[in-house]
């Protein structure tokens, strides 16, 4: 009972995390160690920077509809 | 392959029932209480026969979608816009992007003809139309590594093509923008409570930016769970304020109203993203997700009556306050985002086929997520239709029609044959505590006082007010990110086509280029808007179907691109998938534009309207609903603006169409002269499932794969 509750609210977690992109900088930090081991790690406020600043670039990324 | 058992076969047929009785209750009942429970019914038993059968078929047996073939997110993996994400995840994103303002204002206005044409059209049109076209332009997009409609036009059709989607595109963009932020004077004017708690979410909005970027960046969850409690207090300190000695401060005229929008759009769209623009879509995601699944509740725990007639006789007299014309082709262009709408091509081309997981996948997202926008419509159309219809009339009638009294307007509106009396008029707008609810045209206010009457029937009737100004704060919460939003990507078209003459615009970020468009975006928008509010005829009236037909014909220029695609990629006997929707949407856009630039009725032509006025001014006459010679020769500029723009845009459009056919008919005579710009096949190595639910198949193949990227 408990751990099926525990496990309701780390699904939910998960989701809410996922859905604001609030996992993107551990996205990109798994990513790089992956893929490309000899690369400096980003600090999550230089990872959020860059975010933005490539949204301001192309606006068309964070486009929403009527 | 799997064969259809018993229980399956038992669950389908009652889906079907369901649906069936839905539909026979809402088409045979007349002149008798129909419960809204019909509507969802009917709605929901189509869109899962739809899902189930349709748009499997169309995945499968159309696009041929693979399993095996990696996807743009899986083969271009950056970790930031390119990367796999969850089936779940990926549906709320998509919904979240594709869902807006629009199901919510159209299906409003098209409640003037009745429940029943727009309850058919919003569900047949996102059957066979709406969530096809989002689908086949994700999966066309998904194989060309996220291209966007533009692009693929460009490469698919050809410059001349291309470049006409672009101009189309462009315009479309900048009639949205006016006519969005007309929906919002009109909620807000003389509304203290409206307006002061819109006010509050800019330094809201600041400070959440503020704390991403500073205090703690990225921590999203949080910030949003700040801001929503501030927003509420807001809302609640909206009540306060309207009854203060501020309330003056904030009771603003319609005209106020256009010069602050403007103001604020210019400077949000020249502001850093992380200042106004990201946290104030953080915020509106939540409102819109968390309000929608509210509504849907409220819906079905209060299961209200529909008081609106099943068809009303504006329908074939085509003489309706709310916007003129009849049935067809007016119901559905206004009618656009909830059944189909062209501006989903744009965000399934690009941002979501950069995200998807699997291939077989855009069934799920792509047709999935434009059926729940669809229930959005539908919710709409329950929330108009389930308040007195008087009311409905009174509030979205223009006032030239129905005068500024609640005498005048219970005079008029009982004649058109829905009585209400001056002191019902009265108590509706005391009721949300508003000052009056005449005229208040655009949708949002009517949806407001819908919604207002289904959530006081559960939490009872004490909180009216606040769950109208809830509303309000809702819908023009959104609508304020869109108009930044969208001035920055109509910034983003114009300097490049400006740098294609003068060489500087071409750097987004070179700042005089940068400001110039922004001004220059916005003096359009606000150009629209300013005509909008002074339109002596209405602005929503004269507008909206503008909107509405340049909506449709965005979605003309996707499903031209699809019906290429189609053709071009060996599908030619599937060509009618796309292909009979374009035939549809093109006949029903294209005869609205005939009539609103040629019709003899002046209600409904513009230039018709034009010269009848003209005339008038020749003769020395003010004729009503214009009460100044000035009013007159606003309607003439109007009405001649209106036109030429609505021609112009049918003729954008007929050319994208030729050429797409010119396109087709190359191909099926000489295959060898088409170019197909597809991204070569790569293995897939991702595990995913392809629908919401894991079949047991795909269950186990997850456990075989250990370690790949997947949710819990």
């Amino acid at each position: 009972m408990r751990s099926a509750l525990r496990r309701a609210l780390s699904g939910l977690r998960w989701y809410v995390r996922e859905l604001t992109d609030e996992s993107a900088y551990d996205r990109y930090v798994a990513h790089v160690r992956r893929d490309h081991p000899q690369a400096d790690v980003p600090t999550r406020r230089e990872f959020e920077r860059m975010r933005t600043d490539r949204q301001e670039a192309d606006p068309r990324q964070g486009l929403r509809c009527c | 392959m799997r064969t259809a058992n018993v229980r399956t076969t038992v669950i389908w047929t009652l889906v079907g029932l369901v649906g069936a009785t839905g539909w026979a209750v809402l088409a045979l009942a007349r002149g008798e209480d129909v419960s809204a429970a019909w509507m969802v019914a009917a709605a929901l038993g189509s869109y899962a026969i739809a899902y189930r059968f349709y748009a499997k078929f169309i995945a499968h047996k159309v696009l041929k979608v693979d399993r095996t073939r990696a996807t743009p997110a899986e083969r271009l993996d950056n970790g930031i816009d390119f990367h796999p994400t969850d089936r779940r995840v990926l549906l709320g994103h998509h919904f979240a992007a594709i869902a807006g303002a629009g199901p919510l204002v159209g299906p409003v206005l098209a409640a003037q003809m009745g429940y029943l044409p727009g309850t058919i059209w919003i569900i047949a049109g996102v059957v066979f139309a709406g969530a096809v076209q989002d689908m086949v332009v994700l999966f066309f997009s998904t194989r060309r590594d996220g291209r966007s409609l533009g692009q693929m036009a460009r490469e698919e059709i050809g410059p001349f093509g291309g470049a006409a989607a672009l101009i189309a595109a462009f315009a479309i963009m900048i009639i949205l923008l006016g006519v969005l932020a007309l929906v919002i004077v009109n909620a807000l004017a003389q509304s203290p409570w409206g307006t002061f708690s819109i006010a509050m979410t800019i330094p809201i909005a600041l400070l959440m930016g503020f704390y991403l970027r500073v205090l703690r960046p990225g921590r999203v969850s949080e910030v949003s769970l700040i801001g929503v409690a501030l927003l509420l207090l807001a809302l609640v300190a909206g009540r306060w304020v309207a009854e203060s000695s501020w309330a003056d401060t904030f009771t603003l005229a319609p005209s106020t109203l256009v010069v602050w929008l403007v103001a604020y759009g210019f400077i949000a769209s020249i502001l850093p993203v992380w200042m106004l623009l990201a946290p104030r879509d953080y915020l509106s995601t939540f409102m819109k997700i968390g309000t929608i699944l509210l509504l849907a509740l409220g819906v079905v725990i209060a299961l209200p009556t529909l008081r609106m007639d099943a068809v009303t006789d504006f329908a074939s007299r085509g003489n309706g306050p709310v916007f003129a014309g009849s049935l067809f082709p007016f119901v559905f262009i206004t009618i656009a985002c909830g059944a189909l709408s062209g501006f989903h091509s744009l965000i399934s081309s690009g941002t979501t086929p950069k995200m998807i997981q699997k291939e077989t996948q855009v069934r799920m997202i792509g047709y999935g997520s434009m059926l729940m926008e669809s229930s959005v419509a539908v919710m709409a159309l329950i929330a108009a239709s389930i308040i007195d219809p008087g009311l409905y009339f009174a509030m979205n009638a223009p006032s030239g029609a129905i005068g500024t009294t609640v005498q005048e307007a219970s005079r008029v509106v009982t004649g058109w044959g829905y009585s209400i009396s001056p002191d019902d008029l009265a108590r509706a707008a005391e009721r949300v505590e508003e000052s009056s609810l005449l005229s208040r045209t655009g949708g949002a206010p009517t949806l407001a006082i819908g919604v207002s009457e289904i959530f006081s029937k559960v939490t009872g009737g004490s909180l009216r007010a606040f769950w109208y100004h809830f509303a309000i704060m809702f819908e023009a919460l959104f609508i304020l990110t869109a108009l930044d939003a969208g001035t920055r990507v109509g910034r983003f078209m114009l300097q490049d086509m400006l740098g294609n003459v003068i060489k500087p615009f071409k750097n987004v970020s070179w700042r005089p280029g940068l400001v110039i468009t922004s001004a220059l975006v916005c003096g359009l928008w606000g150009y629209f808007l300013w005509v909008g509010v002074h339109e002596p005829l209405g602005g929503i009236n004269q507008l909206f179907p503008v909107f509405g037909i340049s909506n449709q014909l965005l979605a003309a220029v996707a499903l031209a691109v699809c019906t290429t695609l189609l053709v071009k990629s060996g599908r030619l006997k599937w060509a009618w998938i796309t292909g009979i929707p374009l035939v549809w949407d093109a006949t029903v856009t294209l005869t609205a534009s005939w009539q609103k630039v040629f019709s003899d009725d002046p209600k409904v032509g513009f230039f018709e309207q034009r010269s009848v006025f003209q005339d008038a001014i020749d003769r020395g006459e003010v004729l009503p609903p214009a009460k100044t010679m000035d009013d007159m020769h606003t309607v003439v500029t109007n009405s001649t603006v209106d036109g030429v723009l609505t021609a112009v845009l049918a003729l954008l459009i007929v050319v994208v169409i030729a050429d797409a056919l010119r396109v087709c008919v190359r191909h099926v005579r000489r295959p060898a002269l088409s170019t197909l710009s597809e991204a070569p096949y790569v293995e897939s190595r991702l595990v995913a499932p392809d629908g919401l639910f894991p079949t047991q198949d795909e269950k186990e193949e997850a456990r075989r794969a250990v370690g790949t990227a997947a949710g819990p």
